[in-house]
């Protein structure tokens, strides 16, 4: 059989046909599941343990009911699907050549993740005040664990959304760089599977 | 490794489409579309938390975050106009494995502890 060496548009070699970024990045996702899938499991299993080792605090052990507010986690949801739209639209512009715009709906990605942890910050702060410290109960910490790891993701996937914003200001970025906007499109859009999961299991669903 | 015989190869992405609207092949207005529709379905949702539906509401719940978590997947992560069914596949396999986690925790804690 001949050995025949393949290429991607951009000149990356490849065996499978396939761009190896791509496939990494697929492949990251895949392993983040199984983070979030133990953070999740962790947290539903936890939830219902809100009586701490130490004294009872003076309002009373802070239980979910007391704690959350659905209409402002509900905003936050919105806020975070908006981001998935823009997101998108970048790639869709990058991808018909049109950099002004991409660049455009990647700024706006960049302060819509900004305006969600924004939210995150002033959520924890609200539990805090309401007694509701990280090693109150288990199901304070493993709240804070789950919601947590998840705002420092949206977190790095606003550093990688600036950092795109500067590199595409260069005269050199044309179409051919489709694929690194489609790349941190595919885990910015993750990051908000992760919440949709989130908001359902953690807000909404009761212990 | 004979470089006489390499090959540039069309980027195993999407599908062939026409309509130069992206290489996904349409406009950005299916975009909007489906982020309407993800909105109606979690404003549903917030209003479902709010009724006393009794037995139904977790299941009907479960059902809404399956369908919203396909929708972004399917259209805004492009799954569904992949030529090649290798990234789904890597994907569902740690998504599976997390879902196994899940299980094994689940009957660890308040099935087989005593």
């Amino acid at each position: 059989m001949a050995d025949v060496a393949l290429h991607t548009p951009a000149g990356e070699h490849t065996t499978t046909g396939l761009s190896n970024t791509k496939l990494a990045v697929w492949l990251f996702l895949g392993s983040e599941c199984l983070l979030f899938g133990g953070l999740i499991s962790t947290f539903m299993l936890y939830r219902g343990r809100v009586i701490g080792s130490g004294p009872e605090p003076a309002k009373g052990w802070p239980t979910a009911g007391k704690l959350y507010n659905i209409p402002f986690t509900s905003a936050s949801s919105f806020v975070l699907l908006m981001s998935s739209l823009t997101m998108v639209l970048a790639v869709a512009s990058m991808q018909r050549g049109d950099r002004p715009k991409a660049r455009l709906w990647i700024l706006t990605t960049a302060l819509l993740g900004c305006c969600f942890l924004a939210g995150q910050a002033f959520e924890f702060t609200h539990f805090y005040r309401d007694g509701a410290g990280y090693t109150t109960s288990l199901f304070t910490s493993s709240f804070y664990t789950l919601t947590g790891f998840h705002g420092v993701h949206v977190a790095v996937g606003v550093v990688m959304l600036v950092s795109l914003y500067v590199l595409s200001g260069r005269q050199q970025w044309g179409s051919e760089k489709a694929e690194s906007v489609e790349i941190i499109g595919l885990y910015w859009h993750f990051v908000d599977i992760v919440w949709i999961v989130i908001f359902t299991l953690v807000y909404l669903i009761p212990s | 490794m004979d470089a006489d015989t390499a090959e540039a190869i069309e980027p195993a992405s999407y599908t062939d489409a026409p309509g130069g609207h992206g290489e996904t092949g349409h406009s950005d207005m299916v975009y909007v579309k489906v982020f309407v529709l993800l909105v109606v379905l979690t404003a549903f949702e917030v209003a479902l938390s709010y009724s006393h539906i009794g037995r139904a509401f977790i299941p009907i719940l479960a059902v809404v975050m399956v369908l919203k978590f396909g929708i972004v997947v399917s259209y805004f992560m492009h799954l569904r106009y992949e030529r090649t069914s290798a990234f789904g596949r890597l994907f569902m396999t740690g998504l599976f494995l997390a879902i196994v986690v899940y299980i094994a925790m689940l009957t660890t804690f308040r099935v087989w502890s005593s």
